[in-house]
């Protein structure tokens, strides 16, 4: 069994670090990081996208090496060079998306690679049962572990996850936003489990935008902000309103440079969309001019219900329209033709495709129209790549550099050039500017802003507050697949957007 | 401290049992089919059972794909797969006649061994080359195919191996039995069963299936991924070069082109016999089981009316429609198991 | 003015060459012309070593030899460069060339009987695409089934007979060459389908969508290309053009037998692996993939007239299959290790 006496207090923290640096060619991802959890702690941090904490996680993971600074484990310096390193010296992470094995069994998953043996050098399945029935008793889970880990809820592998760290031992676990996409209950469930954890001595890091969680279940936060430390304070000692403040560092209305722009007519009328388990009856519109913002938690159901108007996913019932025509669904070339445009959440996987070139990857999406007879010639394509690469002051050396070679910033360039050569009437764009640096941000907001002026209809789907509250003229808050607050600019702040997205239309403060 | 109550999973027994049974209804699913064509076949001609040599054919002929398809599964399970068996067998069956004609009185045994460890020389090759070359299997071993086959093409050049070189005890073990089981595939069901417990009680066997089910998160977890590919081709050469010894036991020539087409084969059979081409599941039993039926068929094709010419057919027929089988009851378990949790939830 | 005009800002404008590279660069220092350089060498050290090789008489047996493997390898580029595999097109060669025997022996007009071959050849496309982009079954797997089945039909109308018994015009079609230069007429045909296979590769919407898709299937299905139908598309050639090859095989042995062409696919294949294009999809070059099939062919028709054993050729081919798919891994690692020796010197 594995429970550890919870140790003396005044023990080393379990997990330092000092000055932690890390780069990715050009791009810097951590400047400075500090860090100091404490044994029998639950410890937040919390930063806007882009601030550096996968980066940190991943180091302290094993999976990347740090560049400069210090690292020190349970009082001893660490130097982790494989994840498998890690989780022997008893680090466990609990990302978003667990990787299991989905052809094995819970219990062989909890076990893998380290199963107990008999003499006879069999793998003792009954005494993995027995331990891993143990463990999921402690933790008040009812899965039965010899069922396939295929089809289990993500509440459910994240269990399965935290049971393996206790049955590793696991004193310090960090826990990825793990409540991205949970329900309610099931996030109980999980502030029980690592509150016990907690209890027992081990040092649990809570990575998470929802400040009410946050408040609720850590009792330290530590802010980070464009790849350095801010802050670290008791939760007690600091309200939300600091906290957003350090995230964001200076005024919101500074950053937006928003552009008046007359608002017309309907553009995209979005009406009952409905996805059994993703999204349900949903509707809005969109008019020219104007700028919707789609705000709410990591997991609400945006970008479905963006890739759902755009083709790209299906629906169920309701219906998509484009300046009064219907848009048939299942169909992204149906909706190009209509008149959308998706710039996607993940610009390297759905947005782009890294091992083109910039003129190959800004010309896709335009290459029916770009043919003569039918044919296609480079120096067509290069011409058009080059209108948009100068419009968006595109920083390459050449149109045939391989776009996974730019820059965060640039490589959104390329997407949003890529789409708006389309000449569409609608543009979604989801997380404009997640993962970009400051100045880049700045650029698309400004594109962005010039846009909505001229006239496009513009649906922005966006985690960061700030961004959402300094760019939108109208704020749809979505909570588990429904709209819950349609909020005018004049009214809507951080307080009510958030409101709304972390309570239902119904329910009363928890 | 309480935990919130929240519904008890699901009557866990049912789901788990609903999936152990769908693994296991592979394989009894194939022993049913073997023993439906078994039972119709006999009945048209009792002779295909109930003789001698009928007993003893239906035992016999498959043993040598079942000992290939063992190999092959162990190969898929890690999400590889091993063109190159045919061209190992046709080497291994090469060489063991070569050794009994070149060296008179050398122990049937030894024989054996030597022909194994010849194969999973041959395999050791293969999977070198796929774990550290990173290149996907399929290209390998479709390379070594070649490469093989050259060798033993130029090695027998036009020479043939005939019955007359081959000591008599070693041919009396490729068509004895021991109560009226044929020593071939009682060496074939041992191999099996060897296997068959390697792949379900040792860690190393375990992590075949997680290398297959998710080669990513095996990376993650620490596993020796490269070592388990490595084993995993040498098992396959192994087990091939075991068989082209048992091919010359039992036909007594061997030529140049002597097990040309037996990957596709084996690969059928173990897919038949419930082995994921994705890797990550399957059993050997299954791909054994394949094998039987595979060639079973073959077999009562001419009773049934059938001309053998039409033998290739049935097996494309098989293959597809054992990997159409095998998606279609996926999508309904994953949506099964799908509606399942958000009931619960 | 669209929505999307944007005013210039007052930042200097930035040039945007074409190319980061010289042409030079560009062109030679590719797979492709490795492989076109490799043939060039081994072209020239064959006909300095090897009696009779540069004669019109083995040029014109090494081209058409080389004919059903070319034209195959037209089609399987696409397939390949999908990420997918076609491991069925010797089968369908094979049961084209039967059908074409059976037909004609049962009287039908020999052009309707090509006709219907090629018809048969979509149909057995047809059945790889639909399993593949529709059931979603993976290709390797359902390649090695219609391998099977589609061989098991031919061999199974033709038994171990077979049928010699064709016009005059179109066997003779298939095997004259032009006068006194060797080259045989088929070539004609043979160029034009290079022509038009290339020019959809590289100069077509189609060809981006494919490329695009090879190299990242989400980003290709969210910019509006058609996955399901493009890859489609790529096994409906794959089997119209092993059906034309089996029609050109039958004509030029003059023979259709169940077992025409068996194993045809592994050289296909590694034909065009040798060319550049990459077994992960998204990378080569129809250029490449013409001299990956030279290459082969000319080594065979070098060695066979060297009196070599035709079989040694086969080590040959696999060795150089394994070398081809290797040696981006190998020169990436020798990069890399000197990188690392650098950064290890003080």
């Amino acid at each position: 069994m594995t429970s550890s006496a919870t140790p003396a207090p005044g023990g080393p923290p379990v997990l330092e670090l000092r000055g932690v640096a890390k780069a990715f060619g050009q791009v810097i991802a951590l400047s400075r990081a500090d860090l100091r959890v404490e044994q029998a702690s639950i410890h937040a941090l919390v930063g806007e996208n882009g601030a550096g904490k996968s980066t940190l996680v991943k180091i302290v993971a094993g999976l990347y090496q740090r560049d400069a600074g210090e690292m020190r484990f349970r009082g001893e310096a660490v130097d982790f060079s494989t994840t498998a390193e890690a989780k022997n010296a008893g680090i466990a992470v609990i990302y978003q998306e667990p990787t299991l094995f989905p052809d094995l069994s819970v219990t062989e998953n909890v076990f893998m690679g380290r199963q107990p043996t008999d003499r006879l050098g069999r793998v003792d399945r009954k005494a993995m049962r027995t331990e891993v029935r143990e463990i999921f008793r402690r933790l008040g889970v009812h899965i039965d572990p010899d069922r396939l880990a295929e089809g289990l809820s993500i509440a459910d592998q994240q269990l399965i996850e935290i049971a393996k760290a206790i049955s590793l031992d696991a004193r310090l676990l960090i826990m990825d936003e793990p409540t991205a996409a949970l329900s309610g209950v099931e996030v109980e469930r999980l502030f029980v489990v690592a509150r016990s954890l907690r209890d027992e001595g081990r040092g649990i890091v809570f990575i998470s935008h929802r400040f009410d969680e946050v408040f609720s279940l850590c009792d330290t936060i530590t802010v980070m902000r464009d790849g350095a430390y801010v802050s670290t304070d008791s939760t007690v000692d600091v309200t939300e309103d600091e906290i957003v403040r350090r995230m964001v560092g200076r005024d919101v209305t500074e950053l937006f440079p928003k552009q008046a722009a007359t608002i017309g007519e309907p553009r995209l009328v979005v009406e009952h969309l409905t996805s059994a388990g993703v999204f349900h009856d949903v509707s809005f519109t969109v008019r020219s001019g104007e700028i919707v913002a789609l705000a709410g938690l990591v997991g609400a159901g945006r970008s479905e219900i963006a890739r759902a108007v755009f083709g790209v996913d299906g629906y169920e019932t309701g219906s998509v329209r484009v300046e009064g025509r219907p848009v048939p669904k299942r169909r992204p070339t149906a909706a190009m033709a209509a008149g959308l445009a998706l710039v996607p959440e993940d610009r390297r996987k759905q947005g782009l495709v890294l091992e083109e070139t910039v003129a190959r990857n800004s010309t896709l999406a335009i290459r029916n129209k770009l043919t003569k007879a039918g044919f296609i010639r480079s120096a067509s394509e290069n011409s058009a790549a080059r209108v948009w690469a100068s419009r968006l002051q595109l920083k390459t050396n050449a149109l045939d550099t391989l776009v996974g070679t730019l820059s965060g910033g640039n490589q959104q360039k390329v997407v949003l050039g890529k789409w708006l050569a389309t000449e569409p009437r609608v543009l979604i764009i989801d997380e404009p500017t997640r993962g970009i640096d400051v100045g880049t941000k700045a650029e698309v907001h400004r594109l962005l802003s010039e846009l909505a002026g001229r006239g496009m209809a513009i649906l922005m789907i966006s985690s960061e507050l700030p961004e959402v509250l300094g760019m939108a003229d109208r704020v749809l808050v979505v909570r588990e697949g429904r709209i819950t607050a349609d909020l005018d600019r004049s009214v809507a702040d951080a307080e009510n957007v958030m409101f709304a997205a972390t309570h239902a239309l119904e329910e009363s403060a928890r | 401290m309480t935990t919130p109550t929240l519904t008890p999973e699901k009557v866990p027994n049912a789901g788990v049992r609903i999936a152990r049974t769908f693994v296991r209804a592979r394989e009894t699913g194939i022993l049913l089919a073997i023993l439906v064509v078994i039972a119709v076949t006999t009945a048209i001609n009792p002779t295909f059972l109930f003789s001698g040599d009928g007993w003893r054919d239906l035992l016999l002929t498959p043993s040598i794909l079942a000992l290939v398809a063992i190999g092959q599964a162990i190969v898929i399970i890690t999400r590889n797969v091993d063109l190159s068996v045919g061209s190992v067998v046709g080497l291994t069956a090469y060489l063991t006649g070569r050794l009994f004609a070149d060296i008179p009185g050398i122990p049937i045994i030894a024989v054996f061994v030597i022909g194994a460890l010849a194969g999973a020389v041959l395999g050791l090759v293969n999977g070198a080359l796929v774990a550290f070359g990173k290149v996907p299997a399929l290209v390998i071993t479709l390379g070594t195919l070649y490469a093989y086959r050259g060798i033993d093409v130029l090695w027998a050049g036009s020479n043939r191996i005939n019955a007359s070189d081959m000591p008599d005890a070693f041919l009396g073990l490729g068509t004895g039995s021991f109560l009226s089981i044929p020593y071939l595939t009682i060496l074939a069901v041992l191999v099996m069963l060897i296997a068959g417990w390697f792949l379900r009680n040792r860690r190393g066997g375990r992590e075949l299936y997680a290398i297959g089910s998710d080669p990513a998160a095996a990376e993650l977890y620490g596993l020796k991924v490269t070592r388990r590919i490595l084993t995993a081709f040498v098992l396959s050469g192994a087990t091939a070069g075991l068989a082209g010894v048992l091919f010359v036991a039992r036909y007594g020539t061997v030529s140049s082109q002597t097990g040309t087409g037996l990957e596709l084969q084996a690969v059928g059979a173990a897919v038949i016999g419930g082995v994921a081409i994705f890797g990550g599941s399957g059993s050997v039993y299954g791909a054994v089981l394949g094998a039987v039926l595979l060639l079973t068929i073959n077999r009562a094709l001419p009773i049934l009316g059938i001309q053998d010419f039409w033998q290739q057919a049935v097996v494309g027929v098989l293959i597809i429609g054992a990997i159409v089988l095998d998606r279609v009851l996926s999508l309904r378990l994953s949506r099964r198991l799908v509606a399942e949790r958000e009931v619960t939830a | 003015m669209t929505d999307t005009q944007v005013p210039t800002t007052s930042a200097p404008a930035r040039s945007y060459p074409d190319y980061s590279r010289p042409l030079w660069q560009r062109w030679l220092l590719t797979r492709e012309f490795a492989v076109i350089g490799a043939l060039i060498v081994v072209a020239i050290v064959a006909s300095a070593t090897v009696q009779n090789f540069g004669t019109p008489v083995t040029l014109g047996f090494l081209l058409l030899d080389v004919t059903p493997i070319l034209m195959i390898a037209l089609p399987m580029t696409f397939v390949i460069v999908t990420g997918e595999i076609d491991l069925s097109v010797a089968s369908t060669l094979g049961l084209s060339s039967v059908l074409l025997g059976v037909l004609t022996k049962a009287g039908m007009p020999f052009e309707f009987a090509m006709v219907v071959c090629l018809v048969v050849g979509l149909v057995c496309g047809a059945v790889n695409g639909f399993l593949v982009t529709v059931v979603g079954l993976p290709s390797l797997a359902v390649t090695i089934g219609t391998l099977a089945l589609f061989r098991g039909i031919a061999v199974g109308l033709l038994g171990t007979t077979a049928i010699t018994d064709f016009p005059f015009f179109w066997q003779n079609l298939a095997q004259q060459r032009f006068g006194t230069s060797g080259i045989p007429v088929i070539m004609v045909l043979v160029a034009v389908l290079v022509i038009v296979f290339a020019v959809l590769l590289h100069a077509t919407p189609y060809g981006r969508g494919l490329f695009a898709l090879g190299l990242s299937s989400d980003t290709a299905a969210f910019s509006g290309v058609n996955v399901a139908r493009t890859k489609f598309i790529a096994f409906l050639l794959t089997g119209l053009i092993s059906a034309l090859a089996g029609i050109y095989w039958t004509l030029r042995y003059g023979s259709a037998r169940g077992d025409n062409a068996v194993g045809l696919e592994l050289s296909v294949i590694a034909a065009v692996l040798l060319g550049g294009v990459s077994i992960f999809g998204g990378k080569g070059a129809m250029h490449g993939v013409i001299a990956g099939v030279l290459l082969i062919g000319v080594l065979q028709s070098a060695l066979r007239l060297a009196n070599v054993s035709s079989d040694a050729i086969n080590i040959i081919t696999g060795v150089l299959l394994i070398v081809s798919v290797l040696s981006p891994r190998i020169l990436a690692w020798a990069r890399g290790s000197r990188a690392r020796r650098r950064r290890s010197q003080p």
